[in-house]
């Protein structure tokens, strides 16, 4: 009996690179293999494990949604070894794929419901991935809110989809950038994530908030949700725990009875609380 | 059941050729240099007379240090793959005792729950495995507190227990009955022997059960602080214990090319959760201890029914500040 190699990536031909801001790029990847591009499905929220053969592998969310068909895209920033080797890569280059790995956003859930995104920094990819998804699904929700900020204007990423979504209607877009990191023509917001949530007076009636960013914003959001009156079980997250294996062997990312690359990376709050803290 | 016979030592002796000559390897326990290890043998002559255990599990048959994954070669444009394939020898381990014969379970949990891993089932469906029973215990062991027991048959193919003249041989699996097919002239009518009077007799000392409802509302108490002060963090224990399973994935390339290694890890190290952002979700030696204790008495039995610590007591014996993992287990189950 011949079993697969669950360890085995695909090759993925790199067609399309962007500078996001310093240090940081997305990748369009496409599938070098016709029968591995066909087969392929995924659904937002998910991750997988992108090598740079001679380097090793990273952990990245799929950060293009499903209803994009024909690639997969990744956002990452430059920060050890496997990411600066990517970071080196041309179009018309090969790496590796594995996946996809992970649970999913409970769209199917979210229906008839008002979202709000709100991401800080370099958080903003898992949240693409969800938000074209619903985007290209207009018709399922209700209020779309996204609540975008980074330390600076060059900080932004995705600056030319931003745009996008600021001219859409059916798209309420937020950004900011903390105080001092505005340029003299910076037309969004000046200040942290958390006020600037609160003072966007949503309503938690039939809203769910969806929070991806640095542990001290997400520390600092979930307090001013809560005072909103968002329950646990309306507030989702996504956990970033160092992985290896992405299959639930190597025990890298386990924290409690949960390993985040199965049973996450998406949690909700509630979730979250019943979990030790190890994240 | 199991059928039970009797193996006179001549008869094993006759076993160990007969193996030999299907083409297996047999690996014992074997001194040497002062430590007692597993090694190719030939005759039961060469195995240890004397041992409680081996220093290392035997895990690495089934679960090498180090296992290649994949490789490659890459051109300017171009990557090719090469798929691995573990060579798994066909081995029979002979002489571990019932409490590593049972670790191959936990592993095997790890190794199939939901992907299934191919080097790990390569390697467990051409292993045999021929435990015997233990008639000596030291300080270290409690095997008989975590519910198994010097003369436990589980993850045995065949157990052997010793009596006059040879060994009572229990044939509990079919890869055992392969095993008594290739000579069953070897394998003589048991003799009724009472096996709980031969095994060492082990004192349970504390109550595994109680610990792990316990463990849950115990993951602020000071004792874990207490008891990982002298951990010098070294990952002995883990490297040493038969069911931990914890691996990194390493690369070993030169600009043309490459090979993917899996090599076996710890979630003693610092290193083992720090992100790239520098945050480390277990900052202390002391998390990373009640890691090790909750992975094993917690979480395995909440995502695999089973406990991830067979009591055979490795990581006592090699701990270099004699971290003793029994008397803290005790400890935490009069908390
Ligand atoms: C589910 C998930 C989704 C993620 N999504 C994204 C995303 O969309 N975009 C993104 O940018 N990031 C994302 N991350 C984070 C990303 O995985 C890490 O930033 C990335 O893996 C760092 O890889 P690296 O090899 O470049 O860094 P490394 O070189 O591995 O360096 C990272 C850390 O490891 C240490 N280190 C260095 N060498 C070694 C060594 N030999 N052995 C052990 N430790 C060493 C360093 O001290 C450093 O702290 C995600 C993580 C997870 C778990
Ligand atoms: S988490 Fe720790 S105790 Fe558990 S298998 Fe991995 S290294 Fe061993
Ligand atoms: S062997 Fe001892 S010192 Fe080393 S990590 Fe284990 S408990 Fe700590
Ligand atoms: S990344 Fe290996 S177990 Fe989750």
């Amino acid at each position: 009996m011949t079993e697969k190699n669950i360890y085995l990536p695909y090759l993925m031909r790199i067609t399309q690179i962007t500078e996001e801001s310093p240090a940081v790029k997305t990748f369009r990847l496409e599938f070098v293999d016709e029968v591995a591009a066909q087969n392929f499905n995924f659904k937002t929220g998910q991750f997988g494990l992108y090598s740079a053969f001679g380097e090793g592998e990273s952990t990245f969310c799929i950060a293009s949604s499903p209803t994009r068909k024909g690639y997969i895209e990744c956002t990452f920033r430059e920060v050890g070894r496997v990411t600066a080797a990517l970071a080196d890569k041309e179009v018309g280059d090969i790496v590796g794929f594995r996946g996809p790995y992970g649970n999913v956003f409970p769209l199917e859930a979210w229906k008839g419901k008002n979202l709000v995104f709100i991401a800080g920094g370099i958080a903003l990819p898992p949240l693409r991935s969800v938000i074209w998804n619903c985007l290209d699904l207009r018709d399922w929700f209700k209020d779309i809110t996204v609540v975008y900020g980074a330390r600076s204007v060059a900080d932004l990423v995705y600056k030319h989809e931003l745009k996008e979504w600021n001219e859409r209607t059916d798209i309420n877009l937020v950004t900011t950038v903390d105080p001092g990191g505005e340029t003299p023509d910076w037309t969004g917001k000046v200040g942290f994530v958390p006020p600037v949530v609160e003072q966007l007076g949503l309503s938690a009636e039939n809203t769910v908030a969806i929070v991806c960013g640095p542990p001290i914003m997400i520390k600092l959001t979930l307090p001013v949700l809560e005072k909103l009156g968002f329950a646990p079980d309306q507030i989702f997250t996504t956990l970033e725990n160092r992985m290896k294996c992405g299959l639930g062997k190597c025990g890298r990312c386990n924290t409690g009875s949960s390993y985040v690359c199965k049973d996450g990376p998406v949690y909700t709050l509630a979730q979250l609380n019943e979990l030790p803290a190890e994240y | 059941m199991a059928d039970t016979f009797k193996l006179t030592h001549e008869n094993l002796d006759g076993l160990f050729a007969v193996l030999r000559k299907d083409g297996r390897r047999v690996l014992a326990p074997v001194d040497a240099d002062g430590r007692t290890e597993l090694n190719d043998v030939e005759k039961p002559g060469q195995v240890s007379k004397s041992y409680i255990q081996t220093i290392m599990s035997a895990k690495d048959v089934v679960f090498p240090k180090v296992e290649r994954l994949l490789s490659y070669t890459t051109e300017p444009g171009s990557v090719e793959l090469h798929d691995a394939e573990p060579h798994a020898l066909p081995t029979v381990l002979f002489g571990v005792r019932p409490c590593e014969a049972k670790a191959f379970g936990a592993l095997d949990a790890v190794f199939n729950w939901d992907y299934r891993d191919k080097f790990f089932n390569a390697r467990l469906e051409k292993m045999a495995v021929i435990g015997v029973s233990c008639t000596k215990a030291d300080d270290a062991c409690f095997c008989t507190s975590v519910g198994g027991g010097p003369a436990d048959t589980k993850g045995s193919d065949i157990l052997l227990t010793p009596i006059d003249g040879g060994y009572l041989a229990e044939v509990l699996t079919d890869k055992g009955k392969a095993i008594q097919a290739l000579a069953p002239q070897l394998f003589t009518p048991g003799n009724g022997v009472d096996k709980a009077m031969i095994a060492a007799k082990l004192e349970q000392a504390f109550d595994q059960p109680a610990l792990t409802a316990k463990l849950p509302g115990m993951f602020e108490n000071k004792l874990w602080e207490g008891q990982s002060l002298r951990c010098i963090g070294c990952g002995a224990c883990a490297y040493v214990c038969p069911t931990c399973v914890c691996f990194d994935i390493q690369e070993e390339a030169d600009p043309k090319q490459g090979q993917r290694l899996r090599c076996w890890d710890s979630c003693g190290f610092s290193m083992f959760t720090l992100h790239a952002s520098g945050h480390n979700p277990r900052e202390t030696q002391s998390a990373r201890w009640r890691q090790r204790i909750y992975h094993k008495f917690s979480t395995y039995p909440e995502r695999y029914q089973m406990l991830g610590c067979v009591g055979c007591g490795k990581c006592t014996r090699a701990c270099p500040v004699d971290m003793n993992l029994r008397e803290h287990l005790v400890e935490a189950a009069n908390a």
